[in-house]
């Protein structure tokens, strides 16, 4: 009974938009900053759902356990929102992705499901506990992103499902948040390496809890949890980056690309991720 | 262009203006405001968001045309660079772009100006880290940026366009680009923006194999299956399907013949509308491909019975140039101190931000083509061999040049688009995509240099030895002048007695190597400075110092035996430097006692480069007339690639005449209409064009006078037909309008022919090769980060000897920009096949990598050249590389041997050492 979904459609309603997603037939498109240049010199023939400009995806709140970033925030709203210490990566982030440009147009979402090894939001979001709600017109489910995305360009996302939101759990102490990314040049730069953290810091001064991640250095972007425990339960301040050992690293596997090769990834990725720590600001 | 599309009932708001909606909502919003609208002032240069051309502000924010469907900005505000005019704060933003130089070629400047608007309406008075974030998505390959900073900083005030130069003044002014106001205000049209729209749209269709032999299927079949389909053009149908830059060298096929050579080669072309050719899939044409192992480096060439490139190229072997003189290898034997290396360069892209575009109509049993060229008479004349005609059927309309570099000289689209219109007898366009463009046109060549440089005690050079080897690529192209030109230049700016160098090249199946700005001289000059360095060291010589002793001066001999009688500037440039030299090599020091993650250091980089053909006649030749009414009109046959020889020249012919240059007006190299001033290439136009255009001026000052009876000392004005002189013997008027025009309508002209005067080389490559040479000497200052192998460029000092500035402003640009694409060479441009072939995975500079540049113009006069003038273009990229190569190497001890000196390879080095 379904008809064939329209070349285009901007969608007005998350219900909606659900609807149409069930239906079948239909490509997502929110930035548009993955899908366009995946058809230069080709015709853009997919029926396309829009769904950048929904209500329901664009707010950056505050709930009582936790922030929500709609899916469709672009790097440009999160840079807008007044968020506390523990986004200071992730905005870092959010200047580092393409130029201005893009930073006005693509989404976290959609960062998240065109699923690059070198994403940019990726990294600071796995620091930051990040889970991703995905939503049909039959249920609402959560992901932790560190299980949502399988592989480059694979992610759990089924395809009757729209990622609605990313949420993030609020700090239950201060907290200190930084982001790090290694190119070969200033701007629109894909990462060779970057990393991101994200601590914990009590009353005391102690580590209470340390998120660390590092993206382009793997099919995913990878936590490193041998250094987390290290850091957990340590006073905060200067000389963190003198914990980083090697063996840290084992949940990375880079490869040789253009940009560089695996084992100057694997010895970039202990630098910045030992610079990462010992520049990060004071907790708040 | 596409068919009108039917309209929804939704609407948009574009410059103020309420426009329907397409019906298709997906199609890209930069498609939509150029094809439907007109509005071509967005550029499109790669659609895939990597280049900012296409930067439009929606609802007041900057975003990429190119990514954004268009369905998304029904009931927005969607502003363009067309919409800027009628806006004050916006205008001014435009002025200052033009009086600042910040646009050259101009295809970027829309969309870097309208991301500076997005900036400014937020923040009237930004700081440079805030113009470098609001600028980092636009790249611009020809003004090295820095133009751009100064253009934005400038709008906190009111920008007033300053007043053209008075008569006899023009030349060595700053006279405003008089082709500037297109340039930011949108209106200039490039290869893309002027096609018909009813022109047919051809599409090549291009092997994914480096190396196949392949048949071709059952064509009437497969356009049967697509109705719409006009033409499917092979090797068969091209009349002679054969071209290359030598006259006895013409070894590329247009369309290829049963063979392909290197990944990207054209093999069929599909004509018809372009909605039709651009929905057909590759796959859906039958070409058979039967892959062969492709010969892949210069090692794989050379080897021993390696498969041939070419059948009638034994040993892969395309062409070797060589200078000897003295007895190299009895010098070195009494040398105080040997330097050596072996220094490796790979393939670099032009990268111009407009990809080849253009279209033609045939005109009767002529064909006109409008193209995006450096070179409007070797396209005639190429396109004449191939499609079998007198080359005065053929008419080249350049359009505007959205940068070249080197890579526009070879024919691209012309042959193609000629042919189908030929055939076809409708208008047919053609625009590469940026992958097709960066996979399909030619190179830098990659260089593999071994050198020997051999020096007494006292640091002067006694004896050097150089053999550069070069991949030149799958077929000649420029291959021969590399060869030739590198091993006169191979020395360096030094005065060498006993020289032996040669240059070879070798086909491969790789992308063809062609002509880049310095045709090989910077990949020499990589080595010749890395081995100056080694010898100062060697020596304890300062390195400023060692290359002051031996810097080429008047009275010289060069390798080739040439005797310099004039125009040697480079002690002049060293002398302007040292003063800096020495300020930052202290800087460093102090820098480097205290700081622990990064040390700095400073490079110097010298160079001298032949102006104009290696050896061989290159002239140009310019006219200027009068009309009856008075009408002024300079035929200016110099393709300007935003080099900006459509205002340097107009300000010689203007001096020559004795004229205002804004009264003249400029007709630019259309080959029907303006004479052969050969290509924009080999830094000539300024020294050759510009001798012809001061000839022409001259000529026709010298007609008005004898016309008169009038002498010099003279003054002349033209109020309409009446030409009035005044010499000292009083006022002399004549009546225009009494005289027969010509076929252009002139009653009165002058014509300039200008060949510098050069003489073959000889078996030893003894002769005059040029007629002047620049000189420059640059130094760099870095920050090297040593955990990370990143490298800064964090200053620039550059000193040219250009003889004479026909216009200092345009001097500076080209140094800058040449800085820009030499630090790319030096840091970050290294094309691979199949893997760089976007603007995301090959990275040239952003506007957030160029450092602060001074320039410090030496003008040591060239007696030949206009004014005084040599040339510019090229030099001002040579030195850059070695002087960052040395900067790197004083921050860190690597000499690092192997460009570009990317993170992991300045880090693998230092963590051996």
């Amino acid at each position: 009974m379904t008809t064939a979904a329209p070349a285009y459609e901007r969608a007005t309603s998350l219900a909606l938009a659900l609807d149409r997603l069930g239906a079948g037939g239909v490509t997502i498109i929110a930035g548009g900053t993955d899908y366009y240049p995946s058809r230069v010199g080709r015709p853009t023939d997919a029926a396309l759902l829009d769904i950048a400009d929904l209500p329901e995806l664009r707010g950056i709140t505050s709930e009582i356990d936790h922030w929500r970033i709609g899916a469709a925030a672009t790097w440009a709203d999160l840079l807008d929102a007044p968020l506390p210490a523990a986004f200071d990566g992730l905005r870092q982030a959010a200047r580092e992705v393409g130029g201005l440009q893009i930073q006005n147009a693509g989404t976290i979402g959609g960062n998240l499901c065109n699923a690059s090894p070198a994403a940019d939001g990726i990294p600071a979001l796995l620091a930051l506990d990040a889970t991703v709600e995905l939503r049909s017109s039959a249920a609402t489910t959560t992901i932790p992103l560190s299980s949502f995305i399988l592989g480059p360009r694979r992610t759990r996302r089924t395809p009757d499902q729209l990622v609605t939101a990313v949420l993030v759990p609020h700090a239950r102490h201060a907290v200190t948040s930084r982001f790090v990314k290694l190119g070969a040049r200033r701007y629109l730069v894909i990462s060779i390496v970057m990393a991101s953290a994200c601590l914990e810091v009590n009353d005391a001064g102690k580590i209470t809890a340390a998120r660390v991640a590092v993206g382009a250095c793997s099919p995913v972007a990878r936590r490193l949890p041998t250094l987390e425990q290290r850091l957990v339960g340590t006073r905060f301040g200067s000389g963190l980056g003198g914990l980083v050992a090697h063996d840290h690293l084992a949940p990375l596997s880079p490869i040789d690309d253009v940009r560089a090769s695996r084992a100057y990834r694997i010895d970039a990725a202990r630098t910045v991720v030992a610079r990462l720590l010992d520049d990060l600001p004071t907790p708040r | 262009m596409n068919a009108p599309t039917p309209l929804t009932a939704l609407a948009w708001t574009v410059n103020g203006r309420t426009v329907a909606m397409p019906a298709d909502g997906r199609r890209r919003l930069a498609d939509v405001l150029r094809d439907d609208l007109g509005l071509t002032g967005t550029k499109i240069g790669c659609n895939a968001g990597d280049c900012g051309a296409c930067t439009v502000l929606l609802d007041g924010r900057q975003v990429c045309a190119c990514l954004t469907p268009v369905g998304r900005v029904a009931d927005r505000e969607v502003t363009t660079i067309e919409g800027f005019a009628d806006q004050p704060d916006l205008a001014r933003l435009q002025r200052a772009f033009h009086v600042h130089l910040a646009t050259q070629c101009g295809i970027c400047t829309p969309g870097m100006i309208v991301a500076a608007a997005d900036l400014l309406r937020r923040n009237p008075n930004p700081d440079e880290a805030a113009i470098l974030d609001a600028l980092g998505g636009v790249l611009c390959r020809c003004t090295g940026y820095r133009n751009i900073i100064t253009a934005v900083q400038a709008c906190v005030a009111e920008v007033t366009m300053p007043a053209a130069p008075a008569a006899g003044h023009a030349l060595g002014s700053r006279a405003a680009k008089v082709d500037g106001a297109a340039k930011v205000t949108g209106a200039e049209r490039f290869g893309a923006d002027g096609i018909p729209a009813d022109a047919l749209w051809l599409r090549v269709v291009r092997s994914p194999h480096a190396r196949a032999r392949f048949t071709l299927g059952d064509l009437d079949a497969m356009q049967a299956r697509f109705p719409g389909l006009v033409r499917i053009l092979t090797a068969a149908d091209v009349p002679s399907n054969g071209y290359g830059i030598y006259p006895d060298v013409k070894d590329q096929p247009v369309l290829a013949d049963g063979q392909v050579r290197h990944r990207g080669e054209a093999v069929v072309a599909l004509v018809g509308p372009r909605a039709v050719v651009e929905a057909i899939p590759d796959d859906a044409v039958p070409i058979r491909y039967d892959i062969e192992t492709p010969v892949i480096g210069l090692d794989a060439a050379m080897r021993d019975g390696a498969p041939l490139v070419q059948a009638a190229k034994p040993g892969n072997f395309l062409v070797q140039g060589r200078v000897h003189r003295g007895d190299p290898a009895g010098a070195f034997a009494n040398c105080a101190a040997i330097a050596e290396g072996t220094f490796t360069t790979r393939y670099v892209e032009h990268a111009y931000i407009e990809p080849e575009a253009g279209w033609a109509r045939r005109v009767g049993d002529r064909v006109e083509i409008h193209v995006t060229t450096q070179t409007p008479y070797m396209d005639r004349d190429e396109v004449a061999i191939v499609m079998r005609m007198a080359p005065d059927q053929i008419r080249i309309v350049p359009t505007a040049c959205g940068g070249g570099f080197g890579g526009k000289l070879d024919l691209s689209v012309q042959p193609l688009i000629a042919l189908a219109a030929w055939l076809t007898d409708q208008p047919v366009a053609c625009v590469y995509t940026r992958p097709e463009s960066m996979m399909a046109t030619t190179k830098r060549h990659p260089a593999r240099i071994r050198a020997r440089f051999g020096a007494d005690s006292s640091g002067r050079l006694q004896a050097v030895d150089v053999d550069a080897l070069f991949d030149t690529g799958a077929y000649a192209s420029w291959g021969p002048t590399v060869a030739n030109r590198v091993p006169v230049h191979a020395t360096g700016p030094y005065a060498v007695p006993h020289v032996t160098t040669r240059g070879r090249a070798f086909l491969t199946n790789e992308p063809v190597a062609g002509a880049f700005r310095g045709f090989g001289v910077p990949q020499g000059a990589i080595a010749h400075e890395a081995l100056m360095d080694d010898l100062a060291a060697q020596l304890a010589i300062d390195r400023l110092e060692i290359r002051r002793r031996n810097a080429l001066r008047v009275g010289d001999t060069t390798a080739t035996g040439q005797r310099l009688d004039a125009s040697c500037g480079l002690v002049a440039c060293l002398d302007a430097l040292e003063p800096h030299w020495h300020t930052a090599l202290a800087a460093a020091e102090r820098f480097n006692e205290t700081s622990t993650r990064t040390r700095r250091g400073v490079g110097i980089g010298c160079m001298w480069y032949g102006i104009g053909n290696t050896a061989l006649s290159n002239p140009s030749t310019m006219r200027i007339g009068i009309a009856a009414d008075g009408t002024v009109t300079f035929y200016n046959g110099c393709a300007d690639i935003g080099q900006g020889t459509t205002t340097t020249m107009l300000q010689v012919v203007a001096d020559g005449a004795g004229l205002p240059m804004d009264t003249i007006r400029s007709v630019v190299a259309d080959t029907d209409l303006t004479l052969d001033a050969g290509k924009s290439s080999a830094s000539r136009q300024a020294f050759v064009s510009g001798k012809a255009a001061e000839l022409a001026g001259r000529a026709l000052r010298e007609h008005i006078l004898e016309r008169v009876g009038a002498v010099e000392p003279a003054t002349i004005t033209i109020d309409g037909a009446r030409l009035v002189v005044t010499d000292p013997a009083g006022e002399h008027l004549f009546d225009l309008a009494a005289l027969i025009p010509n076929e252009r309508g002139d009653v009165l002209e002058g014509i300039g022919r200008f060949d510098p005067p050069t003489t073959p080389l000889d078996a030893d490559g003894q002769g005059v090769p040029y007629a002047t040479y620049a000189f420059a000497a640059q130094m760099a200052e870095v920050e090297v980060d040593l955990d990370l192998g990143t490298t800064r460029v964090t200053r620039i000092v550059a000193a040219h000897d250009v003889g004479r500035s026909l216009n200092p402003q345009q001097v500076e640009g080209q140094i800058h920009g040449g800085i820009a694409q030499g630090l790319g060479l030096a840091l970050m441009e290294e094309y691979r096949t199949g893997r760089t072939e976007n603007l995301h995975d090959y990275l040239i500079p952003t506007i957030g990598d160029i450092p602060p540049i001074e320039t410090i113009l030496i003008e040591d006069r060239e007696p030949l050249g206009p004014g005084g003038a040599k040339g510019v273009g090229e030099p001002a990229l040579i030195p850059t590389p070695p002087a960052i190569l040395g900067a790197i190497r004083h921050a860190t001890g690597v000499r690092m041997d192997e460009v570009p000196v990317l993170p992991h390879r300045l880090r693998g080095r230092l963590r051996v050492e």
